[in-house]
């Protein structure tokens, strides 16, 4: 049987002023279906192009993904992305911003089972009662929040998120991952993370993928974290064997694959 | 206490309100400070001289530069140019203009209102082509590279030519002063609703269409969830740059034009001799002015998403 996601062979050449630049080369993975992984690798290293490729943002030069054993062929709700700077449209309500994806995905229902999912889905970002204010009136965090209930509101096959914590203070972080955690208990996403946090990727992933640096960077290794869920962080902390996998993903950063003269 | 800073009476008063309102808990709205209310105010005192002391400044200051310039004109009309009215005559001329502003006495001899009404109508029906044609202008040059090419050099000769320079083809063409007038002040509009219309438009933020892309919008929802929400903030401002030049092209216009209209109206006021008209007519277009652009600082409220 095939894959759920599959990313096969993916290779792609970027044409710049100086010429062509070979960022990502050869890139297998398979992914199960209930499945949270994290890609992790140093700043430039394309972690972010796979996830465009995966979503149809970008098209790869060689290769492609596969969803549910069909091409992925340009971007679509069925591979909802969160993006890193939330990307809610500022002059349209919290709800407008959810509503705005809801209408398009289901549009055959009706008006009142659109608003029931709309509210639903804010619910689970813990955001319902913010659903009037507008994207200026709330904190990063809660923007981001709002970001993933637009996600989630497209009950997307595959949940792509591009570095979502990245441009939040480190208290806000932990609060939202414990929520992504909770929420991923609850509708068992599939998901496709971007991180360059080793802690949150070992807190909120079922395998890490790590990359090595560009150019032609390729999958180094993947490491399966198999800590019991439901995880929490506190508990964590004292695991001895958290901190034995912790030190894996840092041992591939930080010696095989040290970061260059940035 | 902040009698020692203030002496105008309406400053005074309005300062009463913004204590009032400052202090619900204390006073009731309406009912003045009194000392008896002192426990829980010493510590709010400070803060509410100081903002009484910058009301204050902000009302005497200008009323001080006005003063100036009084000043100043009254020394240039008795040192240097005795042909100048006193301020106190040209006082005494607009009462006399203001009063009737609306009569009419034939073509000929209309009041300053309807010479202001006839200038307000020309720039809002030239404005408003302008817009008509500017701003889906401006939209298509923003989202297409090859329209952008086609049309930015005949943009950049065009827009630095005084719009007045097109009057005689306006006259030629259209054969009519009017439509003249409107034709220029409807060139002096288009070129900055086209450039900040299609500014807008490339300023868009990649993140807004990787977002419509994810949701699979179709052009038409494209352009009106996305693309016009997210430029009107410049197309905003781009009327409001066009609406203040416009209202300078078009006393400069009807000068030349003659007919009617407020520039016309103080062209002949200079012919008749008659210098403190000319003051009335200034300060009048001025007004004008800080009025039209209110009316689209308003507009702008209520548009564009990051004035809210």
């Amino acid at each position: 049987m095939a894959q759920y996601l599959e990313l096969q062979k993916i290779g792609i050449t970027f044409k710049t002023a100086r010429g062509s630049f070979r960022a990502l080369d050869d890139i297998n993975l398979k992914v199960e279906k209930g499945e949270f992984i994290s890609l992790i690798g140093h700043s430039g290293c394309g972690k972010s192009t796979v996830l465009n490729i995966v979503a149809g943002l970008l098209n790869a030069t060689e290769g492609f993904a596969l969803l549910k054993g069909k091409e992925v062929k340009g971007p679509g709700p069925e591979r909802a992305v969160v993006f890193q700077n939330h990307s809610l449209l500022p002059w349209l309500t919290v709800y407008e911003n959810v509503q705005l994806a809801v209408n398009k995905v289901m549009g055959d229902k009706t008006k009142a089972e659109r608003k029931d999912w709309i509210m639903h889905n804010l619910k689970l970002v813990h955001m319902e009662h913010a659903s009037d204010k507008r994207p200026g009136e709330i904190s990063g965090g809660m923007k981001q929040r709002v970001g993933i209930a637009r996600a989630l509101s497209m009950e997307p096959d595959v949940l792509l998120m591009d570095e979502p914590f990245g441009a939040l203070d480190a208290l806000t972080r932990a609060h939202l991952q414990d929520s992504v955690m909770e929420i991923q208990a609850e509708l068992g996403n599939t998901v496709l993370m971007i991180t360059h946090d080793v802690d949150e990727a070992v807190l909120l992933s079922d395998r890490i993928v790590m990359m090595t640096n560009g150019p032609a960077a390729t999958i180094g290794e993947i490491l399966d974290i198999d800590l019991p869920r439901p995880r929490e962080r506190l508990q964590l902390a004292k695991d001895p064997h958290y901190h034995q996998l912790r030190g894996q993903v840092l041992e591939f950063l930080y010696q095989r694959q040290m970061r260059p003269a940035a | 206490m902040h009698a020692q800073v203030i002496r105008l009476e309406s400053t005074k008063e309005k300062m009463e309100e913004t204590n009032t309102a400052e202090s619900v808990e204390t006073a009731y709205p309406g009912t003045p400070e009194t000392e008896t209310q002192e426990p829980a105010k010493s510590a709010k005192r400070e803060p509410n001289r100081e903002r009484n002391r910058g009301v204050a400044l902000r009302v005497l200051l200008p009323f001080f530069t006005f003063l100036m310039v009084l000043a100043l004109w009254s020394f240039v009309q008795t040192k240097i140019a005795p042909e100048l009215p006193t301020p106190s005559q040209t006082w005494e001329h607009a009462k006399e203009v203001l009063a009737h502003p609306f009569y009419d006495k034939g073509p000929n001899d209309l009041g300053i209102g309807w010479q202001l009404l006839y200038s307000l109508g020309r720039v809002v029906a030239g404005f408003g082509l302008a817009a008509l044609v500017g701003i889906p202008l401006g939209f298509l040059m923003g989202m297409s590279i090859n329209i952008q090419r086609a049309i930015t050099p005949l943009v950049q000769i065009l827009r630095p030519v005084s719009p007045l320079a097109w009057l005689p083809i306006g006259l030629l063409v259209f054969k009519a002063v009017n439509p003249s007038a409107i034709f220029v002040i409807f060139i002096t509009c288009i070129w900055p609703m086209i450039l900040n219309t299609a500014t807008g438009v490339k300023a868009i933020p990649q993140d807004y269409l990787n977002v419509a892309s994810v949701l699979k919008l179709s052009k038409l929802e494209l352009a009106r969830r996305i693309l016009f929400p997210a430029t009107l903030p410049y197309v905003v401002t781009g009327m409001r740059l066009s609406l203040g030049v416009a209202w300078m092209v078009i006393v400069a216009a009807e000068m030349l034009t003659g007919g009617i209209g407020i520039g016309f109206w103080l062209w002949d006021e200079w012919n008749n001799l008659s210098v403190p008209s000319i003051i009335v007519a200034i300060a009048i277009i001025g007004i004008t002015g800080i009025v039209l652009d209110g009316i689209m600082g308003l507009v702008q409220m209520r548009l564009d998403y990051t004035k809210r």
